[in-house]
């Protein structure tokens, strides 16, 4: 029953859909709906046994009624209550999670959970999108697909995050699971147009193809000409990062084919002219990605001028649009018929001023989701305040993401953003410059903040204004936000913001920490205060082995621990290795250090397996 | 200490660079190197670009991998932008010449270095400018093309390299007569 315990914990990560739509770049996979009571999927074990016995009596009546159960906590909480529950839990989950792709092996998964129509696997750490770790380093869906692929004939739905695939993983998830409906692939890489095509060929009942922050070889293949002929099933097709070129014609043919489709990002090889034909096609569209925006490079005579507002109108149902990644801002005021519905609007290719964003996004009224780009500047996020009462998510990337550049968003911006959007759930802002006081004021203003990310660009950069440490503008944040899930923290921080952040920070899940810290003692305090934590990502920081070591009795519990460029020595992450047995510890080193071996530790990367270490390492990475 | 991890399988990925992701080698070499002002022409001075760092500027603050924390695709795509952007910009500078009434103005991003630059200057202004070389500066006319740098100095237009020129130049002056001939006799 221990064991039961060791895995209940393991899952108990917390599930919650988005509030707004999935656009976010770190998203929790969307739950299933509880499956309809009428439906044949259920076990009908009475029409196998006419007369159950009593004890199976209440196991069949369990089934059905955890049927209704969809959250992976309450899962997990049900598997506990007794064995019989753990049984039928397993029996009857249908969609499983798996936070760390080597917390578990594949067979072990699949021997609890026999029914399973739907996975999510999340792979590398966050960290890895920044080059901080080695290329190959792992986080292969091949097993899981060799595995899965024996086990779930009936699979329908795959979500990977920050995976590798290959083609031939792809071609074998097409072979093996003959209704397959959705594949969502965030992050991900290791395959090329020839792996879609398979996708495109073999899967007959395929709905969602969503390809999402995904790289894609350009091996050449036309995989939009694999989609089966006549009428498709698709509802949702994004490629709007697949730096590819597209067989236009062949797109035009598949919209056109493809009734339900709801949702279209597409990548920004298409220009403007195309888009508009696609959207022609295609009026019931609810996610637009528009694409470049802009005419293409072989202009002239192919390109006519559409009536691009017209194309806009007719689409009624239009509430989520981004793109414009190769943006003509004259073509903007063609969006404009759909502003006035739009919940969720992402700029943050487009390299627009102030004056450019204020006619569009004063006509925004329902807006929830906002993504721009700092070339907008504190005036064009006024206008935002002004416009959109009811924004619930903000991000502010630089258009110049250098440590000293000009910086056109500053504290005025995010003061005014506290001001007018009081619904705000969840920032991110990166700037040049910051004040305590615009931070204090923002956990003040909008106490239903769950994610805060601000990224000071230059390292170490205190209060502008005071000149002080933004220890007390996060200290803010910890306190007065109570519902604070994510913490992403920057600038110059003395161990004091720990001390606030271990105090305050019960519900934080999520902390990441960068060139900030005195001592151990700031380290410490997070690991002995946030109870809730669940990945820790901290890099170039002054912590050492005895603050790793104080974390010890909640290093079980987490999902992951990265530190990088920190002061951590072998010998430490040795003694937690020793302490701690179920723990992997990996050390990575960084080219030109694996032969050093003064026991400095480039990347310690920590997480609990129950099928211990794994196997398919390469050079640059030891497994204590 | 802070090597890379590129997503490019190539050499260039264990080299420990100064700049941005999605930066090329080239750009970041030829800040560092004196280029002749003529590359077609061979008749003058040899020793025209071995000596690597003289005038060049410090190198610019070096670039932590991996911060700020943006994806690389979005670095990038934002990168090309900004080099479209100030390319289209225009870098208008006044230009004088000795003798003449009054000023010009013209952009220097539009030229693609130094023998455009002083082909355009010939025809603005009607005159003769003469061979650039090193050691001797502008001789065979009685024009010498000169500009104010960041610093407040007046230079020799053809020192530095041309991506250098650019950004530090304020304003043009054409010199002429014995100010002029002063400059071509080997300060």
């Amino acid at each position: 029953m221990s064991e039961n315990n060791h895995l209940h914990h393991h899952h108990q990560n917390h599930c919650s859909p988005s509030p707004a739509e999935t656009m976010s770049e770190d998203d929790e996979p969307g739950r299933p709906q509880p499956p309809d009571p009428g439906s044949k999927k259920t076990r009908n074990c009475a029409a196998v046994h006419p007369s159950p016995h009593p004890d199976r009596v209440l196991e069949i009546v369990l089934e059905h009624v955890l049927q209704f159960l969809t959250a992976r906590r309450d899962r997990n909480a049900a598997s506990l209550v007794c064995k019989s529950w753990y049984r039928t839990e397993a029996l009857t989950r249908s969609h499983v999670f798996i936070g760390n792709c080597y917390s578990v092996s594949p067979s072990r998964v699949t021997a609890r959970f026999p029914r399973v129509r739907s996975v999510a696997i999340k792979g590398r750490p966050r960290f890895a999108d920044f080059n901080l770790m080695p290329l190959n380093w792992g986080a292969h869906f091949g097993p899981w697909v060799a595995t899965m692929g024996k086990a779930y004939p009936w699979l329908e739905r795959v979500y990977l995050k920050r995976m590798s695939l290959t083609d031939r993983d792809l071609c074998l998830l097409g072979d093996s699971f003959v209704g397959f409906k959705e594949l969502e692939l965030v992050c991900c890489d290791g395959f090329g147009t020839g792996g879609l095509a398979a996708i495109a060929s073999k899967c007959s009942q395929l709905r969602v193809l969503d390809l999402s922050d995904t790289e894609v070889m350009n091996d050449g293949v036309d995989w939009i000409s694999c989609f089966p002929e006549g009428e498709t099933c698709l509802e949702s097709l994004i490629f709007d990062y697949v730096e590819c070129p597209i067989n236009f014609e062949a797109l035009e043919s598949l919209v056109a084919r493809s009734p339900a489709l709801k949702k279209l990002r597409l990548n920004r090889e298409v220009s403007l002219g195309q888009l508009y034909r696609l959207m022609v096609r295609a009026p019931q569209l609810t996610h637009l990605g528009t694409g470049a925006f802009g005419p293409s490079e072989a202009q002239g005579a192919s390109d006519q001028e559409y009536d691009y507002a017209s194309a806009f109108s007719a689409c009624k149902s239009l509430v989520c649009l981004s793109g414009f990644r190769e943006i003509v801002p004259e073509y903007l005021p063609a969006i404009y018929p759909v502003c006035a519905n739009l919940v969720s609007l992402n700029l943050s290719h487009a390299n627009i001023n102030v004056e450019q964003l204020k006619p569009i996004i004063c006509q925004c009224r329902k807006l929830q989701v906002l993504w721009v780009l700092d070339s907008v500047c504190d005036e064009g996020l006024k206008a935002v305040a002004a416009a959109c009462p009811d924004l619930r998510e903000l991000r502010v990337f630089p258009f110049d993401p250098q440590e000293d550049a000009e910086g056109p968003v500053s504290e005025v911006g995010l003061q005014a953003i506290s001001e007018g959007c009081p619904k705000l759930e969840s920032i991110l802002y990166f700037c040049q410059r910051m004040t305590n006081a615009a931070v204090i004021a923002m956990s003040k203003n909008c106490p239903d903040l769950v994610v805060f990310r601000l990224c000071i660009m230059g390292r170490h950069q205190p209060d502008y204004v005071t000149r002080e440490p933004m220890d007390e503008g996060f200290g803010a944040i910890v306190m007065n936000c109570k519902k604070l899930t994510r913490l992403a923290t920057s600038g110059l921080m003395t161990d004091r913001a720990f001390a606030y952040i271990g105090k305050y920070g019960k519900l934080v899940r999520t902390l990441s920490v960068a060139f900030a810290g005195d001592s151990d003692t700031g380290l410490k305090y997070v690991l002995e205060g946030c109870h809730n934590l669940q990945k820790l990502e901290i890099r170039d920081s002054p912590f050492g082995d005895a603050a790793l070591l104080s974390g010890l009795h909640h290093y079980y519990n987490m999902r992951f621990l990265w530190m990088s460029s920190c002061h951590l020595s072998r010998q430490g992450c040795r003694e937690v290795a020793r302490a701690l047995p179920r723990l992997v510890v990996e050390l990575l080193s960084y080219e030109g250090n694996e032969k050093m071996d003064d026991g400095a530790v480039d990347v310690l990367y920590m997480y609990r397996s129950l099928d211990g270490p794994r196997n398919d390492t390469s050079e640059s990475v030891t497994i204590l | 200490m802070n090597a890379m991890y590129e997503k490019n399988i190539d050499l260039e990925a264990t080299e420990l660079r100064l700049g941005l992701p999605g930066t090329s080698k080239k750009e970041i070499t030829s800040r560092s190197k004196k280029r002749p002002l003529d590359e077609s022409t061979e008749g003058s001075s040899s020793n025209n670009d071995d000596r690597l760092e003289c005038s060049a500027p410090p190198p610019s603050k070096a670039q932590i991998v991996g911060w700020p924390p943006i994806r690389s695709y979005r670095k990038n795509s934002l990168h090309q932008k900004k080099e479209e952007a100030e390319a289209k910009a225009g870098v208008y500078v006044k230009v004088s010449m000795d003798g003449a009434p009054y000023l010009r103005k013209m952009d220097l991003n539009i030229y693609e270095g130094y023998q455009q630059l002083l082909e355009a200057l010939e025809n603005m202004f009607k005159i003769t400018i003469g061979k650039y070389s090193e050691r001797e500066g502008y001789k065979g006319s009685e024009y010498a093309p000169t500009y104010e740098d960041k610093d407040g100095d007046w230079m020799l237009v053809g020192d530095v390299p041309w991506e250098m020129f650019i950004p530090s130049c304020k304003r043009l002056r054409i010199m002429k007569g014995s100010e002029a001939r002063g400059l071509t006799c080997g300060l």
